[in-house]
């Protein structure tokens, strides 16, 4: 398996099963996913559609990062990292985390980890489209702005 | 030259994904400075900015050859 592949940026439907083998290791008793998608109601409020924009050499960059992250902290785990951009409806699969532990404790953590790493440092965008009208969505983990300049690299206020 | 890369609601206040200006020399906060004097980018200060696809802060200087890419909070999962 080629490290890269663990990593992706795809415009094209995820597949749970592609991903789930790229972890799949003999010395492994758990493998934790986590499946992201498209919610219609966020606060009462209806969304269409969403539209997604990476910057994709770079998201895969910091997608390495992450795997980095956790095999350091994790040590032991493998973990894919899958996600889509360009249009998606509601219900559609925006992101795929698969993660193998020897212990499924761990498997758990990490991905949680994980998902929440790619809400801090991956250069990906989503926009809604509403009835009313359209907006690029950032701030989900309501942090306004950078106020040290940069996302925490470190990660460590996710311990 | 550097190459300036603009994402989401900044590419959308420009109507321009990329930009190609000869400020090698430049901190990243003078390009800043550049960039809101000559275009309409009213939420570039809520930016992270990364350097040839890392992360970089207010302080670095640009040298020629280098793409900057200001990326607004991101939006992922």
């Amino acid at each position: 398996m080629l490290e890269e592949t663990l990593f992706e940026i795809l415009e094209t439907p995820l597949s749970l099963d592609d991903i789930v083998a790229k972890v799949v290791r003999r010395d492994c008793g758990a493998i934790s996913t986590f499946i992201g998608t498209v919610r219609e109601l966020t606060h009462g409020k209806k969304t269409l559609k969403l539209e997604y924009q990476a910057y994709k050499p770079m998201a895969i960059k910091m997608l390495e990062q992450i795997g980095k992250e956790v095999e350091e902290k994790w040590p032991g785990a493998t973990i894919a990292i899958s996600h889509r951009v360009g249009t998606l409806e509601i219900t559609d699969v925006a992101v795929i985390i698969a993660v193998s532990t020897p212990h499924r404790k761990a498997a758990y953590e990490a991905n949680e980890y994980a998902m929440e790493r790619i809400k801090q440092i991956v250069p990906i965008w989503k926009k809604e489209f509403w009835e009313d009208g359209t907006q690029w969505v950032g701030d989900q983990l309501e942090k306004t702005a950078y106020p040290e300049g940069a996302p925490q690299l470190g990660g460590e206020s996710n311990d | 030259m550097i190459k300036i890369l603009l994402f989401a609601e900044l590419q959308e206040q420009t109507g321009l994904d990329e930009i190609s200006v000869d400020k090698a020399g430049l901190t990243v906060s003078e390009l800043k400075t550049w960039l809101m004097e000559n275009y309409e980018l009213p939420t570039l200060n809520n930016s992270m900015i990364a350097i040839n696809e890392s992360y970089a802060s207010e302080t670095d200087r640009l040298k020629d050859g280098d793409i900057i890419a200001f990326i607004p909070p991101v939006s992922g999962g």
